[in-house]
């Protein structure tokens, strides 16, 4: 007798391999996914990372202190300010330096001015990969009025470098307050036009509820922080939890959702930054009651004089040069300092071993921590529904990679 | 800060595993222990599953090199509890050869990628590890750069050589 002998293969599924990046334009930096599919449905998916790899780590620690506020521009490079900032409070913190509450103020509408920068991307990424256009360019020109609110402060506009250890390289001067002050004006405007575009559109939100829910168990086990773990229902966040830069001083929410699909990150982005909108107006308020002109901590040992007084002071030019040099006296020291990064928990692990330059310092990078899940939770997902839960993620590559 | 104090922690750990817990510490207040690699993974599920401590939360993994210690390679485990708001750090000193430890994805799959990358970086094999593979550096790589003897540019240049300043 004959056997058909293709009988077998007749029901046998033939599955595709697809490469998902690394410059692929849906996934908005380098991350590559070789994906094993089943029509459009996606059987697994390995991620390869590191294709930005620029070992910060290590480099770090050839580096004096005040150089390494470079390297963390570079990590999260949506919201370099919170990086930077995070950084001079590791160092202030080693060092036990306190500084004025005039100072914290300042940070704070900085790094809030960063998160808003880094939502409305993230944000309106997301819409552009649902095929609605319109809200990200809405919201691209208001993260041109905080970049031009950066560059008032501090010169740069992307990698900005803000600030200094010890407090900030220059007061905000009245067009910055200016600039603040109407940037929080429009923004509450720009955002309420953004929200009526896509918080209740039927299409975006077919495409957006009830893909890729996380449940907080599973968020926890994956180590998730910020914003994406608020969304699964647990309140974690390092401003409330561990208060940094005179926090506790101010009055906001923390929202949280329900499920942690699309939807609820993108809602909670949106609630993100109507208090950020919040921190920032109580900060200018409290500002005006801070006495004018502090804007750095009296510590001449770690924090560079004016110009003038090197030149005509012989402790200032003293300072200047071993500060410069790198030859600031640090004590021995093992430091943890987190910060609420835009897309989580942020830290800094540093130890010193009381030299110019770190013996070691680690990041804890959320992107990174967070996208070992994308994988994962990708099996069994639509490959278009995995492109808009990667956009939600947000993950950075600049981040992820270090 | 936290809800309990550092005191109680390491008095609760001290209960269950006496000896095992060494040179407790508190850095900026944060409570620092050491432990052996032989233990590591007993005290990390205490940690976790301890109905008052609840260390559920991995924060971090990471290592340091100290090229003059007997031990060099030294993991160390960054715990946070929720419930307590209160962190905890783990030390665990391994040796320079073929350093191995227990891994910790048995109670947190997000131990995978730090495990990963600290393997990558510092050669530490986690035993039972489902794909100890390199993650950030590219696979055919043979050293561990974040280990002290690796220098960190190409060590023949002169070009770059500060005389000075010395770096």
């Amino acid at each position: 007798m004959n056997q058909p002998a293709i009988i077998e293969n007749l029901d046998r599924k033939e599955t595709t391999t697809l490469n998902l990046g690394p410059t692929h334009p849906a996934t908005h930096g380098v991350f590559q996914n070789v994906l094993e599919m089943d029509g459009e449905k996606i059987i697994s998916g390995v991620s390869t990372i590191g294709y930005i790899h620029r070992a910060f780590e290590k480099i770090a620690e050839h580096r004096p202190y005040y150089q390494i506020t470079p390297l963390t521009d570079r990590l999260n490079y949506c919201s370099s300010p919170i990086n930077n900032m995070g950084w001079h409070m590791t160092v202030e913190k080693m060092l036990g330096i306190q500084m004025p509450k005039r100072v914290d103020y300042m940070r704070v509408i900085v790094m809030e001015l960063a998160r808003i920068a880094d939502h409305l991307i993230c944000n309106g990424i997301l819409g552009v990969d649902t095929g609605a256009y319109t809200g990200f360019l809405y919201l691209m020109e208001q993260r041109e009025h905080i970049y031009e609110i950066y560059e008032e402060i501090c010169g740069a506009r992307l990698t900005t470098n803000i600030g200094r250890i010890g407090g900030f390289e220059r007061d905000f001067n009245d067009i910055a307050f200016q600039k603040i002050r109407k940037f929080t004006k429009d923004y509450a405007v720009a955002l309420k036009e953004f929200q009526n575009l896509f918080d209740r559109n039927r299409i975006f939100m077919d495409r957006t509820v009830g893909v890729a829910p996380v449940t907080t168990e599973t968020a926890l086990n994956y180590s998730w922080t910020g914003l994406i773990l608020r969304a699964t229902g647990l309140d974690y966040d390092v401003r409330v939890n561990e208060p940094y830069s005179s926090y506790e001083d101010f009055d906001f929410d923390v929202p949280v959702g329900t499920t942690g699909d699309v939807y609820d990150r993108y809602i909670l982005r949106n609630e993100e930054m109507w208090q950020s909108l919040r921190i920032i107006e109580q900060a200018l308020d409290k500002i005006e009651k801070e006495p004018k002109g502090v804007f750095h901590a009296n510590v001449p040992e770690i924090y560079l004089p004016p110009k003038e007084e090197v030149y005509n002071n012989m402790e200032a030019l003293i300072y200047h040069f071993k500060i410069v040099m790198g030859e600031v006296d640090v004590p021995k020291a093992e430091v943890y300092h987190c910060v609420e990064g835009a897309n989580g928990e942020l830290g800094f692990y540093l130890i010193s071993d009381g030299g110019r330059a770190p013996y070691r310092l680690h990041f804890r990078r959320p992107s990174f921590i967070n996208y070992q899940m994308y994988a994962p939770m990708s099996r069994g997902m639509l490959l278009s529904d995995a492109i808009i839960n990667m956009s939600s993620l947000n993950v950075i590559a600049g981040e992820l990679d270090a | 800060m936290g809800k309990i104090s550092n005191q109680a922690v390491l008095q609760k750990l001290s209960n269950s595993f006496g000896e095992k817990i060494s040179v407790p510490a508190e850095p900026y207040g944060l409570l620092t222990f050491e432990t052996t690699k032989e233990d590591i993974q007993d005290i990390l599920k205490f940690l976790k599953e301890d109905k008052e401590l609840q260390f559920i939360f991995l924060t971090d993994i990471t290592a340091i090199h100290y090229p003059e210690n007997s031990l060099p390679i030294v993991v160390v485990y960054h715990l946070h509890s929720f419930v307590n708001n209160v962190r905890v750090r783990i030390k665990v000193s391994l040796p320079d050869l073929n350093p191995t430890i227990p891994t910790a994805t048995t109670l947190w799959e997000g131990a995978n990628w730090m495990e990963r990358e600290t393997f990558d970086f510092f050669g530490i094999n986690f035993e039972g590890h489902p794909n100890l593979v390199r993650i950030l550096n590219v696979d055919d790589m043979t050293a561990f750069p974040m280990r002290k003897e690796f220098p960190l540019e190409d060590p023949n240049r002169v070009d770059k050589k500060d005389f000075f300043f010395g770096r």
